[in-house]
């Protein structure tokens, strides 16, 4: 186990330089001079080498590599262009609407897509099977966007059960905060809900042919009883599989719905920062997305190796 | 006994929204303030939310686009027009509760023109030579050169008055003498303004304003429809500008703007070297079409690179009537009878990217093949801006009275016109009144003539307002939602 968690390890690392190579090389070819930017078109050409330098952007390239990449390591992502704050502030403050979005779009789908999932799997062939396969088909081609949209006509113009969008920040109470991301939540989820739903039931469904279900089943087990001891367990590598990139999906992807809800996420800060040039968020933010997703993915490995004991022994 | 608790919680929700205090207002805009110096970048919207309600100058906008005293009360010139003494009002005090007096002037004009400034409109301050308090109340302003639109340079937000001592924090916690003051801002989601209990003036009726940023326009529709924001300046979705007509609830406020959307052209790329191929693009183009069709009817045809609704302005769109005949004869007459392709630049607003297409099919109508591209704000500052790479770009110039940039050979469009330069110099120089319209009517024609660029149209600006707020300036004289004087009716 503890080599299979090293091996793990060096590879994650290795992602991460590979990483942060990658992202720095695309930012600085994407054309656009953050200080002609910001200071707009009547500005001197003096005055923009004036920003320039205070910006420390006339280094060379290499030079601000390493000094991004050093400062990072310490936890220092550096000062963002146009807000003129730290990045990692500026991060932190964003996490705590993206990161709990993402939870509650997580739990949320999760919590649909099990019970979903399994009824379709041990009705197989039946109505409730194909009504279900039904919704979820829906699901999936629906763009997360559009039902978002949606949602806000329903419940936020006619009915005025929640506002249309922004985020009137935890300090006004946990219920306002989570009342504020529950359109977003649901708008996230869904489409998320529908496609782990499937892959529970197709997961489920080849489980259920294996030799060792029919020896449950010779035991005595019930049908209930030997999905929940035997099957179950050995279809959750693949679901785990597609948790582990839903989530990094809606911690990154959620750029569009926090448009749409107008919430000041981890989202709604890349994209500003594209179109303003704000480079250095950008970089840093994509960074932190890219760790994030291979932590995740490293943790979905363990899992893997928690819930199928073949893979601990074989590393 | 479950639903009932639902319907209860949901009723409270519901009360929560309603008790919203009507001395309050919260105001809807695209895009969020990079920082909050008006003085150190071009963001439009530094000023829209800082502009009056936080910061002043020594002079300001009217909502008609007048220079009034500002923090100047008011002012002798010399008979040379070379000397400005501006006489302080008594009793202003900023912000952090420090008293503003003839050294902050100094401090704040020295700085906006120092050598190493991030002013974004440096060349305001240009001509001024020194700057010296000769009184707590009084400051003496020398010019190198007289400046018939010093008064109104001054009005700018770029020029306003900073304290010395808030200088450092000014991107966050700036400090002016304005009727509202700086109280907190969520990046991302909104800022909000306190009133000023110790304004010089008259206070503002409003005990707070937010303003919220909402850069999608399908969200700016909800939530104007939620009834979350109060007001939406600067409307970006016209296309259901008449659904808040019909609806009793809001009220639509169409103004016009300084913004001369124009078709810019690249005037030393070939073939737009020679002046009747200019010509013949600017009679290719129907205006109407443009209005109508990218912009939902609104904005008013211009003739010439001045704004309708200033005293001054010339309607030449007479110039340049769409007539596809005409500019066939005057392409072959050129030597272009079968036509030519350059390029078509877009950067992101709507009025380009849509105006865009439907220029590109009535340049193809008279044999004018475009090639288009979709740029980014960032892009098309690189490429079209400073690069000078284009042929043709569409642009709206939001700057109040820029007529002067025809005078910059080195501008992006690259107008090089000796007799023009000379007479933005007297311009510049001149103080009368009356000889400076004169003036600034040659300039107009001048360009209307050489046909620099194609004259499209101002833009309009679109307020979406709930009823019963009173006091909005519908019209947009530089880029500020001037909130001072914005009230709820009874």
């Amino acid at each position: 186990m503890t080599r299979y968690i090293l091996t793990r390890l060096s590879s994650l690392l290795i992602s991460l330089v590979i990483a942060s190579i990658v992202i720095f090389g695309l930012i600085e070819i994407i054309p656009g001079d953050p200080a002609a930017f910001m200071l707009g078109i009547n500005a001197q050409e003096d005055t923009i080498d004036a920003l320039r330098a205070e910006l420390g952007l006339d280094a060379s390239p290499i030079a601000r590599y390493f000094a991004w990449v050093s400062g990072m390591v310490t936890g220092d992502f550096g000062t963002s262009y146009t807000y003129r704050t730290p990045v990692t502030e500026m991060i932190a403050e964003r996490l705590w609407i993206s990161l709990p979005l993402a939870l509650i779009a997580l739990a949320l789908s999760t919590l649909i897509a099990f019970p979903v999932g399994i009824l379709a799997a041990s009705k197989r062939g039946s109505i409730t099977d194909t009504v279900i396969m039904g919704f979820t088909q829906l699901g999936v081609a629906i763009p997360n966007f559009w039902f978002a949209m949606l949602m806000v006509l329903v419940f936020a113009i006619n009915l005025r059960w929640f506002s249309a969008g922004g985020f009137p920040g935890w300090d006004d109470g946990l219920f306002a905060g989570l009342k504020a991301l529950t359109l977003p939540a649901i708008s996230l989820a869904l489409p998320q809900a529908s496609i782990l739903a499937r892959v529970m039931r197709s997961a489920l469904i080849d489980t259920l042919d294996e030799d060792f279900m029919r020896t449950a089943r010779a035991k005595g087990l019930t049908q209930r009883q030997a999905i929940r001891r035997h099957a179950l367990r050995n279809a959750m590598i693949p679901v785990l599989t597609i948790i582990g990139l839903q989530f990094s999906f809606l911690l990154a992807g959620a750029i569009i719905i926090e448009n749409v809800f107008f919430l000041p996420g981890l989202g709604r800060l890349i994209f500003q920062a594209i179109s303003q040039r704000d480079l250095i968020v950008v970089e840093s933010v994509v960074m932190l997305l890219v760790f994030a997703v291979i932590v995740v993915n490293f943790a979905v490995d363990i899992a893997y190796a928690l819930v199928d004991p073949r893979l601990r022994r074989k590393a | 006994m479950k639903i009932k608790t639902l319907t209860s919680v949901f009723a409270l929700m519901i009360a929560a929204g309603a008790a919203q205090a009507e001395t309050g207002l919260i105001v809807g805009i695209q895009l969020e303030p990079p920082h909050l110096d008006p003085t150190s970048a071009a963001a439009g919207a530094i000023d829209q939310v800082l502009y009056s309600n936080v910061f002043e100058g020594l002079t300001r906008f009217g909502s008609d686009g007048s220079v009034n005293p500002g923090l100047a009360s008011s002012w002798d010139i010399s008979e040379d027009g070379l000397s400005y003494t501006f006489y302080l009002r008594e009793g202003v005090i900023f912000h952090d509760g420090t008293e503003m007096n003839a050294e902050d002037v100094v401090f704040s004009l020295d700085r906006a023109r120092a050598e190493d400034s991030a002013n974004a409109q440096k060349a305001l301050f240009a001509g001024i030579e020194t700057v010296e308090a000769v009184d707590p109340l009084t400051v003496r302003v020398t010019l190198s050169n007289a400046n018939g639109g010093f008064l109104f340079n001054l009005a700018w937000g770029d020029a306003v008055i900073v304290a010395p001592e808030s200088i450092e924090d000014i991107k966050t916690d700036p400090v002016g003498t304005g009727a509202f003051k700086f109280s907190n801002w969520v990046q991302g989601d909104q800022i909000e303004l306190v009133r000023n209990e110790d304004y010089w003036g008259t206070p503002a009726n409003l005990e707070t304003a937010t303003f919220k940023f909402i850069s999608d326009p399908t969200a700016a529709f909800a939530a104007m429809m939620a009834e979350d924001v109060d007001v939406f300046y600067s409307y970006p979705a016209p296309e259901n500008l008449p659904q808040f007509e019909a609806d009793p609830r809001f009220e639509v406020l169409v103004g016009s703007s300084e913004g001369e959307t124009i078709l810019s052209t690249n005037n030393l790329m070939e073939p737009f070297t020679d002046v009747r191929v200019r010509k013949a693009v600017a009679h290719a183009i129907d205006r109407q079409a443009i209005i109508d069709g990218a912009m939902f009817g609104l904005g008013t045809p211009i003739g010439t690179h001045f704004a309708p609704h200033n005293p001054d302005y010339v309607d030449l769109t007479a110039n340049s009537e769409y007539d596809p005949e005409l500019a066939k004869s005057l392409l072959a007459e050129a030597g272009y009878a079968d036509g030519f392709t350059t390029t078509l630049k877009l950067p992101p607003p709507s009025y380009a990217r849509r105006g865009g297409e439907i220029i590109a099919s009535q340049l193809r109508a008279v044999g004018i093949q475009t090639e288009i591209s979709n740029l980014e704000w960032a892009q098309w500052l690189e490429q079209v801006f400073r690069g000078k790479d284009f042929g043709l770009t569409i642009v709206s110039h939001t700057e109040p009275f820029d007529i002067g940039i025809y005078a910059r050979p080195d501008y992006y469009f690259q107008y090089d016109n000796p007799v023009f330069q000379t007479l933005i110099e007297d311009l510049t120089a001149e103080t009368d009144p009356k000889k400076r319209s004169e003036l600034i009517a040659m300039a107009q024609t001048i360009i209307s003539n050489d046909y620099v660029n194609g004259y499209l149209f101002q833009l309009a600006v679109p307020t979406v307002v709930k009823a019963g707020v009173e006091g909005i300036w519908p019209d947009a004289p530089t880029q500020a939602i001037d909130l001072t004087a914005v009230s709820w009716s009874q």
